[in-house]
C-alpha cells in the first residue's frame, strides 16, 4: 500500500514487472504480523464487544504511540545488529528535562526541544563508544541504562517534578482533526524513518551495515559514521518520547518512568519481523509489532484477565508470534 | 596403485549407482546418472557449479532419494536410499566444505560424538580416547586425539573429520573441494593420508575444480554436465582440454585470454608501491604497476600476498612504505580513499567481505556508488541502480531472473561478477584482484579472463593474487612472487618465451636460493 508512493519515481528502461515483484514481496515481508494483529483485534472483540469503538481503538493507539516512537530508533538499531537498552533512562532522563525547563516563566514551550536535544545527546554518546571505542552495543547501553537512570533521578533531586499548567500539554493530551498528537506523532516517526530506511542512501548503506560491515567498509562506507547516526536516532526519539510521556502526565519521575521500556521497544521490533543480527527489516514491521503489544495489554484488560496473567500471556504471545514467522520465513526459502 | 587397479579388474565394484534420477517440482537435478566406484579407488567427480554434482552426492549420502527406477548397489547388493542412517552404516562417509566439528572438544570427542563408546551407560573416556589415537595414528598426523579442535589449523581439522569417518567404518568417503582452505602444506599431508586410506581399501569420491589436483590423485574421473553424465575418463586418458570440454561442452583454446598488448619500457607506470610494510607479515614491498598491464601476484598460501594487497587498499595499517598513483604521491588510510583515489580491490572471500546476501543485486552493484548517485537530499536513485545493474547483468551475463534477486540467490560464478560490477562501476585506474576465479565454475571463469583481458585492453593496471599457476600463466603479463612477507623475485616471458611455471615455484618456495 504504502510503496504505491513511489511508483512514479523508479524505473522507466528496466523491467517493471521485477519491480512490481519486489514491491509485492516487500509488502508480504511488510505485512508478515499483520494478520497475527487482525486476529488478535478480532479475538478480543469476540470476547468482549466493546474492543473495536472508535474510543477504545483510539486509547490503543494513544497508548501504543511513545513504544512506537521508541521502536522505531530500536529498529535503526538493530538493523546495523546492534541494541540500544537505554531508551528507558533516556526517556527519563528527558521527561524530566521537559518538565524542567516548562517550568521557567515565558521559555517553558523550549522544553521539547530540550528534551529532543538531551536524548539526542546520550545517543551520540553511545554511538560515539560503540562506533570509535569498538565496544559491543549491548555492553555499552547496558552502562548507559544505569548511568542515564542515575542521571535521571539527579535531575530531580530523586523526587516527582510537577508543572500543572504545561506549556506544551497539547502533545500529551490534545487532538489534530480528532487524531491525538501522540498518534500523530507517532506516526509521523514512522512515516519520516521508511523515507529515511528505504529511500535514502544513509537508509541503504543501515542495511548495509547489519548485513556485513566488514563488507560495507570495504565498499568505502563510513561504518562508524553510520553507526553513530543510529545510536544518535535512537537517543533523539528517545528524548522525543521523554517530551511525548512529559505531555501527557504534567510530570516526571526520575526513578519510575520509562522502567524497561527498552523491553517492550525491543519486542516490538522483534515482533515486526526485523532481524537480531541485522540487515534485514521493516519500519511498518515495528509498527504492526507495536500496535500488537499495546493490542495484547488492552484486550487482556477489557477481558478482566489480572495482571499477573497478562505478564504470562503478552510474554508466550511473542514467543509464539516471532516461532510462526520464523516458520513461515523457512517455508518461504524453500519455494 | 597398480595393487589397487588389479583388484578393480578382478573384484566386483564396492559403489555402484544406477540410473539415479532426481526432480524437485518441475527442476531436474540429476537425469540418468550412473556411477561405479572401486576399492581402493580414487574417483574424481568433476563439473561446473550446478552440474549436478552435490545432488548426487546427497542422493549417495542418503540426504535426498533417487526417482523410481534409481539404485545404489554396495557390494553388489542394493542399499536403502533417502536414509542417511543406513547410508552411514553401509559405510558411506561425506565430509563437506563447511567441517562439523565443535570446536571446544577434544579430538577424541569430536571422532566419537554422537557414537560414544560407552561402559555401564557412561562415556567410557579412557576407550574414546584409546581408539581416536589409534584412528589418529593410522592416518599419521602429529596432533594428539587429546587436543582441543579449536588449536587445530583448517587442514588438521579437515583430517579430524576423516578419522570420523573412520571411526564408523567408513568404506567409502565423499571429500567435497577439500583442499579449498587448506595451505599447500597442509594440502601435501591430506594427500598423504589419502594415499593411506586407498592402500587400506576404502573408496574415495573426490570433487574439486582443481585440474593439478586431479592429475595428481585421480585414479579416474567422472564428468557431469546439466544434470547429467557426460563419461568417464581413466587416468591413462587423463589431459585438461578434453577435460574442459567435457566439463563445459567446448574447447578450451579460447579459455585463457591474452590478448593485450604486453607491456613495453614505455608504457606509463600507473601504481608504484615503495617499502610497505605491516609491522609483523609484509616486509618492505617495492614494485610498479603500469598501465593496461595484467601483473600476477604468486606465492603460496601465508606468503602474505592478501595482506599485501589490503595495505595498499587501506584496508589494514601500513607501518611503512608510500605509494605514488599516476606519478603522484597518495596518501591512502582507508579503503574509502583509495575507491576515491581510483584503487579497487576484489575480496579473495566474497561471502564473509565482499557480499550483502540478503539485499538485491542492484544495491550490491550500486554500492559503491550511491552518494555519487544520489538525488538532491541524500534520496536514492534507483533508476540509476537499476539502469547499471542491468547493463552489467548484459555485460558480464550474470545468470538471474531479475536486478532485484537477492545475491544469496545467485550461484558462485555470478556472486562473483556481481562483485566485480560493483568494482568496476567506481571506475578505477588500478584493479586489485585476490583470488578471482576462486570457487567458480569452469564457465565463469573464462568469462572473467575475458573480463580481465579486456580491463587491460582499456589501460586499467591490474593487481591479480592467484593461486593457480595456470591462471597465472594464461594470464598474467609479469608475475612477482612473494614469499614469507617479501618479493622474492619477478619473473618475465623474455625473447618470446612464455613465463614459466618452475621458475615460479622456485621463488615461491625459495628452492631458487640453494
Amino acid at each position: 500500500m504504502i510503496d504505491r508512493m513511489s511508483d512514479k519515481t523508479t524505473g522507466t528502461t528496466v523491467d517493471q514487472a521485477a519491480i512490481r515483484s519486489r514491491r509485492l514481496r516487500t509488502a508480504f515481508a511488510a505485512l508478515g504480523m499483520l494478520p497475527v494483529l487482525v486476529l488478535l483485534a478480532g479475538g478480543f472483540q469476540f470476547i468482549n464487544p466493546r474492543f473495536i469503538t472508535q474510543t477504545n481503538l483510539l486509547i490503543v493507539t494513544q497508548q501504543s504511540s511513545i513504544n512506537i516512537v521508541l521502536a522505531a530508533g530500536m529498529t535503526f538499531v538493530i538493523l546495523t545488529g546492534g541494541i540500544d537498552l537505554s531508551v528507558g533512562s533516556i526517556l527519563a532522563a528527558s521527561a524530566m528535562v521537559a518538565v524542567l525547563v516548562s517550568l521557567v516563566p515565558d521559555w517553558g514551550l523550549l522544553g521539547v526541544p530540550a528534551a529532543i536535544l538531551v536524548g539526542l545527546g546520550f545517543g551520540l554518546i553511545n554511538g560515539l563508544l560503540v562506533a570509535y571505542i569498538r565496544l559491543p552495543p549491548f555492553i555499552v547501553t547496558l552502562g548507559s541504562l544505569t548511568a542515564v537512570r542515575g542521571v535521571a533521578r539527579l535531575l530531580g533531586q530523586d523526587t516527582t517534578v510537577f508543572n500543572s499548567d504545561l506549556p506544551f500539554d497539547f502533545i500529551g493530551n490534545g487532538s489534530l482533526f480528532g487524531i491525538p498528537w501522540l498518534v500523530v506523532i507517532a506516526l509521523a516517526v514512522v512515516v519520516l524513518s521508511w523515507l529515511v530506511l528505504k529511500r535514502t542512501v544513509l537508509g541503504t548503506w543501515i542495511y548495509a551495515v547489519g548485513g556485513n560491515a566488514e563488507a560495507a567498509r570495504l565498499t568505502g562506507i563510513k561504518v562508524p559514521l553510520v553507526l553513530l547516526f543510529v545510536y544518535g536516532v535512537s537517543g533523539l526519539l528517545a528524548g522525543l518520547g521523554g517530551a511525548m510521556s512529559a505531555a501527557r502526565l504534567y510530570a516526571a519521575n526520575g526513578l519510575q518512568l520509562g522502567q524497561s521500556y527498552e523491553l517492550d521497544a525491543i519486542a516490538a521490533v522483534i515482533l515486526g519481523g526485523t532481524s537480531f543480527v541485522g540487515g534485514v527489516g521493516s519500519i511498518w514491521g515495528t509498527l504492526i509489532g507495536g500496535l500488537i503489544i499495546a493490542v495484547l495489554s488492552n484486550g487482556l484488560i477489557l477481558a478482566g484477565v489480572s495482571d499477573i496473567w497478562q505478564y504470562i500471556i503478552k510474554g508466550l504471545v511473542i514467543i509464539v508470534a516471532v516461532a510462526l514467522d520464523r516458520y513461515r520465513l523457512q517455508a518461504g526459502a524453500r519455494t | 596403485m597398480t595393487a589397487a587397479a588389479m583388484t578393480q579388474a578382478t573384484r566386483q565394484p564396492v559403489l555402484e549407482m544406477r540410473h539415479i534420477s532426481k526432480t524437485f517440482g518441475a527442476i531436474r537435478a540429476l537425469q540418468d546418472v550412473s556411477l561405479t566406484v572401486h576399492a581402493g579407488e580414487l574417483h574424481a567427480l568433476m563439473g561446473e557449479n550446478g552440474a549436478g554434482k552435490s545432488t548426487l552426492m546427497k542422493v549417495l549420502s542418503g540426504a535426498y532419494r533417487p526417482d523410481p527406477g534409481g539404485e545404489i548397489l554396495i557390494d553388489g547388493m542394493p542399499a536403502a536410499t533417502g536414509d542417511p542412517i543406513k547410508a552411514r552404516a553401509a559405510g558411506i562417509a561425506v565430509i563437506y566444505q563447511e567441517l562439523s566439528l565443535a570446536p571446544n572438544l577434544t579430538v577424541a570427542q569430536n571422532v566419537f560424538l554422537g557414537n560414544e563408546p560407552r561402559r555401564f551407560g557412561v562415556v567410557d573416556r579412557d576407550q574414546c580416547n584409546r581408539r581416536a589415537a589409534e584412528i589418529v595414528g593410522r592416518l599419521g598426523v602429529s596432533f594428539s586425539a587429546r587436543a582441543l579442535v579449536s588449536s587445530l589449523s583448517l587442514g588438521e581439522r579437515q583430517l579430524v573429520e576423516i578419522a570420523r569417518a573412520l571411526s564408523s567404518n567408513a568404506r567409502i568417503i565423499v571429500m567435497d573441494e577439500p583442499t579449498t582452505s587448506l595451505t599447500s602444506r597442509e594440502t601435501d599431508r591430506l594427500f598423504e593420508v589419502i594415499a593411506t586410506l586407498k592402500a587400506q581399501g576404502i573408496a574415495i569420491i573426490y570433487i574439486s575444480h582443481r585440474m593439478e589436483e586431479v592429475y595428481q590423485l585421480a585414479d579416474r574421473v567422472s564428468v557431469l554436465r546439466d544434470s547429467g553424465y557426460v563419461g568417464t575418463l581413466e587416468r591413462t586418458d587423463l589431459n585438461a582440454s578434453r577435460l574442459v570440454s567435457m566439463m563445459v561442452g567446448r574447447d578450451l583454446s579460447a579459455f585463457y585470454k591474452k590478448d593485450h598488448r604486453p607491456p613495453d619500457e614505455k608504457r606509463a607506470v600507473a601504481l608504484s608501491v615503495r617499502g610497505v610494510s605491516d609491522g609483523h607479515l609484509v616486509k618492505n614491498c617495492s614494485f610498479d604497476l603500469h598501465k593496461g598491464e595484467v601483473l600476477a601476484l604468486a606465492g603460496l598460501v601465508g606468503s602474505g600476498r592478501t595482506e599485501l594487497a589490503r595495505l595498499i587498499f587501506g584496508a589494514d595499517k601500513r607501518s611503512a612504505g608510500t605509494l605514488e598513483l599516476d606519478g603522484r604521491p597518495i596518501s591512502i588510510g582507508s579503503p574509502r580513499e583509495a575507491l576515491d583515489a581510483g584503487i579497487a580491490y576484489l575480496t579473495e572471500d566474497r561471502k564473509e567481505l565482499g557480499l550483502f546476501l540478503d539485499m538485491s543485486i542492484s544495491d550490491n552493484i550500486s554500492m559503491g556508488v550511491l552518494a555519487r548517485d544520489a538525488r538532491a537530499g541524500g534520496f536514492r536513485d534507483f533508476t540509476a541502480a537499476d539502469r547499471r545493474a542491468a547493463k552489467a547483468i548484459a555485460d558480464l551475463s550474470i545468470r538471474t531472473r531479475s536486478t532485484q534477486a537477492t545475491a544469496g540467490s545467485l550461484s558462485g560464478g555470478n556472486q562473483q561478477k556481481v562483485l566485480l560490477a560493483r568494482l568496476l562501476e567506481t571506475e578505477p585506474k588500478v584493479v586489485i584482484l585476490d583470488e578471482p576465479t576462486r570457487g567458480v565454475d569452469v564457465g565463469a571463469k573464462s568469462e572473467i579472463y575475458r573480463l580481465i583481458d579486456n580491463l587491460a585492453n582499456r589501460g586499467i593496471a591490474i593487481l591479480m593474487i592467484s593461486s593457480e599457476l595456470p591462471e597465472v600463466i594464461g594470464v598474467a603479463d609479469r608475475v612477482l612472487v612473494m614469499r614469507d612477507g617479501a618479493i622474492s623475485g619477478e619473473v618475465t616471458a623474455s625473447g618470446g618465451e612464455p613465463l614459466r611455471q618452475e621458475a615460479i615455484m622456485e621463488l615461491a618456495t625459495g628452492a631458487a636460493q640453494e
